[in-house]
This record gives C-alpha cells, sequence and structure tokens, in this order.
C-alpha cells in the first residue's frame, strides 16, 4: 500500500487544523482586547 | 505562583511572551517537520509512513498535557480560589481537545497502511477517545456553568477528577498488549529506542507544538480576561 496519501492527509489535517486553532484565538484576542480598550477609553 | 495570579500582573507578562512563544515555535514546527519528510530516514518495517510520527506524538502528549494543566489549574482554583486559574483552565481545554482530536485522526491515518486498519478498540486508543469526550464535557459544562454567572467549582472537580484518565493513557501500552506499540521513549529513565537521526526532528517539533500550545492558551487567556472587563464594566454602568 503507498504510504504517501495517507501522509500527506495527516500533514494537511495536523496544519490545517494547529492554523486554523491559532488564528482563530489570535482574532479573537486581538477583538476582545480592542472592545475593552475601546470601552475604557469611552468611560 | 502565587505572583501571577494577579490579572494585572499575567497581562503584563503575557503580552510580550504571546508573540515570542508563537513565533518560536512557528519556526520550530516548520524546521523539524521539514526535517522529518525529508532528512529523516524511513523506518526499517514502517516504511514512510513513520513521518506522521512527528504530528502524532506531538499532539498526543499536548492532548495529555492540555488536561494536565486543566487540573493543576483547577486544584489552584479550589485550594487557594486564585482568580487566574479558572480562566487559565478554561483556556486550556479547546487546545487540548483540538490536539486530541489531532492525535486521533493522525494515529488513524497512521494505522491504515501499518496495520491495515483505522481503527481498533484497544486501550491506547480507547483511552484516547475517553480524553476526548471528556474534553467535550469539560467545555460543556464550562459554559453552562459561566452562563449562570456561577464560579466554576463544578468544573473544576470535573477537571480533577478527569486527570485519573492520564496514568490509563501513559500505562494502556504496558497493561494491555494489542495494535498500538509499546512506550518507545522513557523520559524518567532518559531511553529511547527511537534512532537519533529520527529522535531529534521529533523532539524539535514536540517542542515547537508546546511552544505554540502555550502561546494560543496565552491569546485565549487574554481574550477571556478582556471580555470579562467589559462585562464588569458594562454591568456597573447599568448599575451607575
Amino acid at each position: 500500500m503507498n504510504p504517501w496519501p495517507f501522509v500527506a492527509a495527516a500533514y494537511a489535517i495536523a496544519l490545517t487544523g494547529t492554523a486554523a486553532l491559532t488564528l482563530s484565538s489570535w482574532f479573537a484576542m486581538r477583538r476582545a482586547e480592542a472592545e475593552a480598550d475601546k470601552l475604557s477609553r469611552g468611560s | 505562583m502565587h505572583v501571577f495570579a494577579n490579572p494585572a500582573r499575567f497581562l503584563k507578562i503575557a503580552r510580550p511572551l504571546t508573540p515570542l512563544l508563537g513565533w518560536s515555535g512557528a519556526v520550530l514546527i516548520a524546521g523539524a517537520l521539514c526535517a522529518g519528510l525529508f532528512l529523516a530516514p524511513a523506518e526499517r518495517l514502517q516504511g514512510e509512513s513513520v513521518r506522521i510520527i512527528y504530528l502524532h506524538v506531538p499532539a498526543a502528549w499536548l492532548g495529555m498535557a492540555g488536561w494536565a494543566a486543566i487540573a493543576v489549574a483547577s486544584l489552584m482554583q479550589l485550594v487557594w480560589r486564585h482568580p487566574l486559574a479558572a480562566v487559565a483552565a478554561r483556556a486550556a481545554a479547546v487546545p487540548g481537545a483540538a490536539f486530541t482530536a489531532i492525535c486521533l485522526v493522525t494515529g488513524s491515518l497512521w494505522g491504515r497502511p501499518t496495520w491495515g486498519t483505522y481503527w481498533e478498540w484497544d486501550g491506547r486508543m480507547t483511552s484516547m477517545l475517553v480524553l476526548l469526550f471528556l474534553y467535550f464535557g469539560y467545555l460543556a459544562l464550562a459554559g453552562a456553568e459561566k452562563e449562570k454567572d456561577g464560579e466554576g467549582r463544578l468544573t473544576a472537580i470535573f477537571g480533577l477528577v478527569g486527570a485519573v484518565n492520564l496514568p490509563i493513557i501513559h500505562y494502556s501500552v504496558l497493561w494491555w498488549r494489542t495494535l498500538h506499540q509499546g512506550q518507545s521513549i522513557d523520559f524518567l529513565r532518559g531511553t529511547s529506542t527511537i534512532d537519533a537521526s529520527m529522535l531529534w526532528p521529533l523532539l524539535a517539533s514536540a517542542l515547537g507544538f508546546s511552544l505554540l500550545f502555550g502561546a494560543i492558551v496565552l491569546m485565549r487567556m487574554r481574550a477571556e480576561l478582556a471580555r470579562n472587563k467589559v462585562e464588569a464594566r458594562l454591568k456597573r454602568m447599568t448599575v451607575e
């Protein structure tokens, strides 16, 4: 059995999942901190 | 640890640490995976499919490390009532669950060309699947408690009790010998059955993913602290 399709699928899933998790956490943090900053500047 | 329990002090450290951990982790992962794919040799029996090890093993370690972090933070929350402990425990849950899922999927993809099957109900695989379900339960419970403005004590107890699964996962390959291979690296004795040419990319990949995991936890903690701040301010403004 050719192992390369399995290796490629594993790398694609793991790296896409890790990138999605990192980016979603980053954007959620940026959004939440911007909102908090806006509110503290406004008050 | 008590020193970092203050949110303001924590943020002062977390702000420069987040990009540092994230970028160093990303660079290390890229280098380690390139080495694993192009420099490390194929395994004598498993052939090229062994290259999945550079993702599968770090993901497994981080899935377990995520729950260990939840258990430690939960203990600190219950015993010392650290204000950041509950935030830290909740922040580790999503990345922990994600890496457990990655471990299961990559293990399945490794199993098919090596064992001839995607799945086998053996001790190691089943206990990792149980860990994923524990993460789902923890996330659901944490969400429900937060919605009801609870202190998160029930979630913390669940986090502590769930840690019982960690030694089961670790020792499963010694207690039940089925398809999954036995222990290859013994950190306590400092020994490994993996050849050095394959071991160093594996350890570099594990370190890279660990640094990135740390950055993700910090990002999620900072996001929750900012949301809590907004919520508290809005409540105060409503009262005034």
